[in-house]
């Protein structure tokens, strides 16, 4: 009997959330690393009893905590994020310079083949990465040190490498995203990086088609589909079809197309999933209705999910780690939101329970099938 | 031997008790005590202070002999009532957030 593990990450600790193939009763372990913010945390899909977790609070810093046993117990690994070189700066919000400084570790992908291997993105912006088990981290400079880097400058919640999307059709190939510099891809493994912003468009830029400065809140892909990306950005749900090259807007019907959330069905590549949220100013669900929008078509048509979610007087966020979805049939997708709610679907998004509804707020959600 | 405390999450993450005792030969210094600390708990390095300059993390005071330490220089002998173990050194999570 296959059975389904769910990683929440929220500001006070971390929680899993364990179930049977039915996914109906689920048993709840935690708080782990209780009263530390967990930004994320990630099982290896080559390994998924190997669970790597950041941990960070402003008083103590950095700390990346790893499992072996499926997050019954966890010891600490390396915290050292070190920048190569000279960091020299990046913009700050006023526009004058400012220092790289690392903060935090926002996102872990673990290799898709290797348990030992893991990327790490941090803010201020930088991609690192480890061989050993997170023992020892080593930055991959050639995106910080991009000949725009300088220019970048951070969003309302700092200037964060969010998105680390491996290439399984390519190993050499990487995506990431930052707010609010944008979209890069490296084809190299890391060693250097062009932005893959062409078609984006951001009214809050001097020049809405800039290359660089875009806030860009999520990006998707579908492994059989690697070449198709989608993203939900400050506003706009965009699509490419050529890695990045070029991107068109999917927004179609959708009540609003700001979000931060997006997500592609296990099985069906051209079936994709968004929460969306009023506008940039009011971080709540239109109408103060939690909907989940489902397109079978790849974008531009939507329809609203609602079937056991709240469909009024609900105010909360689903942020950008906060969705993930599980590889049984039919595919099963969680979200979480900063009302401290987990929500989950058996049944491809057409019905939802919560899982549990009195979380902290929820960071991250990240769903493993054990089978 | 030296006798620290550590604040709550530091005592959870290092698996240990509401005080820490430790060996340091020669001078007794904030700098001193964190080494030490970080020695003998790996799990700790960089909670403390700061990776980029070895400052003292801003959410964190130290204190001995009733005094607050934090301003002081980190390489401040420290009074010998820290040294001869009579007195506790604190480490301390700032009161913040509310």
């Amino acid at each position: 009997m296959p059975k389904v593990r769910v990683l929440v990450g929220t500001s006070k600790g971390a929680f899993v959330l364990t179930s049977d193939g039915k996914r109906k009763k689920w048993e709840v372990s935690g708080p782990h690393f209780g009263g530390w913010e967990i930004y994320h945390l990630k099982g290896s899909p080559a390994d998924p009893n190997r669970i790597y977790a950041s941990q960070a609070t402003d008083w103590f810093g950095q700390v990346i905590h790893r499992s072996d046993d499926g997050g019954k117990t966890w010891d600490t690994v390396g915290n050292e994020f070190v920048y190569k070189g000279e960091p020299g700066t990046h913009q700050w919000y006023d526009g004058t310079p400012h220092p790289w400084e690392f903060k935090r570790v926002w996102h872990l992908e673990p290799s898709l083949d290797d348990p030992d291997t893991v990327y790490a993105g941090a803010e201020d912006a930088a991609l690192f990465r480890s061989t050993d088990g997170g023992k020892t981290w080593e930055e991959l400079p050639g995106l910080r040190e991009h000949s725009t880097g300088a220019t970048w400058q951070p969003g309302a919640g700092g200037l964060c490498l969010h998105t680390i999307i491996l290439d399984p059709a390519d190993p050499k190939r990487i995506y990431t995203a930052i707010s609010a510099a944008g979209a890069f891809r490296s084809d190299d493994s890391g060693e250097s990086w062009k932005p893959i912003t062409k078609g984006l468009h951001s009214e809050f830029l001097p020049d809405p088609h800039a290359e660089i400065g875009h806030c860009v809140h999520h990006i998707s892909m579908h492994p059989s589909n690697p070449e198709v990306l989608f993203m939900q950005k400050h506003w706009d749900v965009m699509r490419s079809d050529d890695h990045g090259e070029q991107w068109h807007e999917v927004s179609g019907n959708l009540p609003s197309d700001f979000g931060f959330v997006i997500d592609v069905h296990a099985h069906e590549p051209e079936t994709l999933y968004v929460v969306p949220i009023k506008s940039d100013s009011e971080h709540y669900p239109p109408e103060g209705k939690l909907r989940v929008y489902r397109s079978r078509s790849g974008g531009n048509e939507w329809e609203a999910l609602t079937k056991g979610l709240p469909q009024k007087d609900c105010y909360h966020n689903v942020l950008r780690d906060a969705m993930s979805v599980d590889t049984l049939d039919p595919c099963g997708i969680y979200f979480g939101t900063t009302g401290g709610q987990v929500y989950g679907s058996n049944d491809e998004g057409d019905s939802w329970e919560p899982i549990v509804r009195d979380l902290p707020r929820v960071l991250s959600v990240e769903a493993q099938a054990l089978l | 031997m030296i006798r620290v405390s550590l604040p709550y999450h530091l005592r959870t993450l290092a698996g240990v008790g509401a005080e820490v005792e430790l060996e340091i030969e020669g001078l007794v210094t904030p700098e001193g005590i964190i080494d030490a600390l970080e020695a003998e708990y790996p799990m700790l390095r960089a909670t403390m202070r700061e990776d980029a300059t070895g400052e003292r993390r801003a959410y964190l005071r130290f204190f001995a002999c009733g005094e607050d330490l934090s301003h002081q220089p980190m390489d401040l002998q420290l009074p010998g009532e820290v040294s001869r173990g009579e007195e506790i050194f604190r480490i301390v999570g700032a009161i913040a957030g509310g």
